[in-house]
């Protein structure tokens, strides 16, 4: 019973999700099953701050590696949800928006938890420089023609490229490098693309399928299949 | 005389226009003899909205003569709309040179008719009022027609592969090197006595990848409880930590071991796309996993998670359906699973021959979807180089067939 009902609630919704692209009158039933999934996400929400919660403390009453780190993940979480809860320091009364300017919510957002996400994304930075090194080594053929594409898409960006090559007649502007930065993006990297693309589009076909005809059961925490 | 008055009626427009700014919600009474007229679009026709549940109408106009690119006197067209032959309401506007408008949000038991006005700087010409028009609910999208043609032709391959596996005959798999690798990275854990870390993207249930990666991770908990390896896995939604804690449960329970199985081996880190990767990047410094699974919906994180476990020496394998995060993964991890890789892993790692039947089944959509590349390619090449009118009748059906307009 256990595992036959979420069987039966997923073959019937997958199949009429699906029909529903075909049925002009069933075509809000899309939005609607996604307001549906919102609802029961927010309900889970509470699971997953209690969780929070309880990891935390008992991270701090074990006194285990690292727990200071805990006391500064507490503090940051009650203080969020005591600015927004109770809307400290809004501007207006209580019936105006949390985020609204000068809020204890906003500020400490806009302050603290903004430019902390920025600073993550920022390593992105150095992190591509990383990656690009190791990839880009010319350790065998493909890693060269690698490389030599990914010299002259970053060539054909930069005014040295069109300099570059600007001597090269008009009739063979192909061999321009900014002519052939674009096309290594719009031919063989797009149809790569593509063929990715299709690849994906197929494989969600296929998993959709097993999932709505009870053949994947794994994500029920069922593993026989 | 003549000239005060003149001079009377200019002092008067001027008053009247200073009254308001905004010239589109207000009805200016204006002499002709000074302002310049303008002609109204004609032609104005209502038809139904093709494929729809009986809540749009479409229609459209021949611009006004004066509606030109440059120097023309129109500005915009006015809407107006007449409920069951009621009273004309201006119900919205568009820029000149556009001749159409969807109306939409319609009530199917009332008909509508509909008046288009030409606006100028100081004049406004409205055009004949249309028939009236009842919108009408189609039951089936033809438009849809070959998308389903086509999902059909997958499905029955799928279907008829899945019950050839079940009939017993052998069906052949190729190698996929990522998830040949799964045995080998959760010994490598079990040796070194390290954690497993598995990431199961950032987004929820909802998104196919996320189910994808949790079907995986079913599979990897078995040889985990098997192997009595630690594993480990925050997540970035709710609901992804109770199915995950549900399938990882399922697997020390099959592998005979629900003892060793702790709730908090899964745990939850926040919704934040940056303060997770903050999180996880730190478990991953301070716990040093000897393998990562990083599967499912990734974004800008990939390669911040990526370097992070590289720099830590762990053995990674990814796997997403996100074509841009893909040469990230594959210049930072070991093995990366592209795109449908990722959505044949759990029948691939299962093993099951019904499971192996829905890969085969998607093999045969991809020699489909080749077949028909090779012949556009073809067709449209011998086409556009030689004129030929067969090839080209080829090229025109095959983008009318494969072009899906809702």
């Amino acid at each position: 019973m256990k595992r036959t009902v979420p069987l039966i609630i997923t073959f019937v919704v997958g199949t009429v999700l699906i029909l529903s692209v075909f049925i002009p009158p069933m075509e809000n039933l899309g939005e609607n099953f996604t307001l549906f999934f919102d609802i029961i996400a927010v309900f889970a929400f509470f699971l997953g701050g209690g969780n929070l919660v309880r990891v935390h403390f008992q991270k701090i009453s074990r006194k285990s590696d690292d727990f200071q780190f805990s006391f500064v993940t507490l503090i940051g979480f009650f203080v969020m949800l005591s600015a927004g809860l109770f809307k400290i320091g809004n501007p207006g009364d209580i019936a105006s928006s949390v985020t609204a300017d000068g809020s204890l919510f906003n500020t400490i957002y806009q302050s603290v938890f903004v430019p902390l996400s920025s600073t993550m994304y920022a390593l992105l930075a150095f992190f591509v420089a990383s990656a690009s090194y190791r990839a880009f080594r010319a350790k065998n053929r493909e890693a060269t023609w690698l490389l030599i594409a990914a010299f002259i898409i970053l060539l054909g960006s930069t005014p040295f490229g069109t300099m570059l090559t600007s001597w090269v007649p008009e009739s063979w502007s192909i061999f321009h490098i900014p002519n052939l930065a674009v096309w290594l993006m719009s031919s063989p990297n797009l149809a790569g693309q593509r063929a990715i693309i299709i690849g994906i589009g197929l494989g969600v076909v296929s998993i959709s399928l097993r999932l709505i005809l009870g053949l994947e059961r794994t994500y029920l925490g069922d593993d026989s299949a | 005389m003549k000239f005060i008055s003149i001079l009377f009626v200019f002092l008067l427009s001027l008053s009247v226009s200073a009254q308001t700014n905004d010239i589109d919600s207000t009805s200016i009474i204006v002499d002709d003899s000074l302002t310049q007229k303008i002609a109204p679009p004609t032609s104005v026709i209502v038809e139904d909205f093709k494929y729809d549940d009986g809540d749009n109408l479409n229609i459209h106009w021949v611009p006004s003569i004066d509606d030109l690119p440059q120097d023309g006197k129109v500005i915009r067209y006015r809407i107006y709309q007449s409920v069951n032959n009621g009273e004309e309401e201006l119900i919205d506007s568009v820029n000149f040179s556009v001749n159409h408008k969807k109306i939409e949000g319609l009530d199917i038991d009332s008909s509508y008719a509909f008046v288009v006005s030409a606006v100028s700087k100081n004049s406004e010409a409205k055009s004949n009022k249309t028939i009236s028009l009842q919108p009408e609910r189609e039951w089936i999208n033809f438009n849809l027609a070959s998308l389903f043609l086509i999902a059909l032709f997958i499905t029955a391959a799928v279907i008829y592969f899945i019950e050839t596996a079940r009939r017993g005959k052998e069906l052949f798999v190729r190698k996929i090197a990522g998830l040949e690798a799964v045995d080998e990275a959760i010994g490598r854990a079990t040796e070194m006595g390290r954690p497993i870390l598995f990431i199961p993207g950032i987004h929820d249930m909802d998104d196919v990848q996320t189910l994808a990666a949790i079907t995986i991770l079913g599979k990897v908990a078995r040889q985990v409880a098997e192997y009595d390896t630690k594993i480990r896995m925050p997540v970035a939604r709710s609901l992804v930590m109770t199915a995950a804690r549900e399938t990882i449960k399922t697997a020390y329970q099959t592998a005979g071991r629900p003892d060793a199985y702790n709730d908090d081996m899964v745990n939850y880190i926040t919704d934040e796309q940056f303060g997770y990767v903050a999180a996880v990047d730190g478990i991953m410094v301070r716990e040093k996993p000897a393998t990562i699974f990083l599967l499912g919906a990734l974004f800008a994180e990939s390669l911040i998670l990526a370097e992070t476990g590289n720099s830590v020496g762990a053995i990674q394998i990814a796997g997403t359906a996100r074509p841009a995060q893909l040469p990230f993964f594959i210049a930072a991890c070991d093995f990366t699973l592209i795109g449908e890789e990722l959505f044949a892993a759990s029948a691939y790692l299962s093993g099951e021959p019904k499971m192996l039947g829905s890969l085969k089944g998607q093999d045969v959509g991809k020699a489909l979807a080749m077949a028909v590349i090779i012949v556009g390619v073809i067709s449209i090449t011998l086409g556009e180089a030689y004129d030929i009118e067969f090839f080209n009748n080829i090229t025109a059906s095959l983008k009318s067939f494969f072009s899906v307009s809702k």
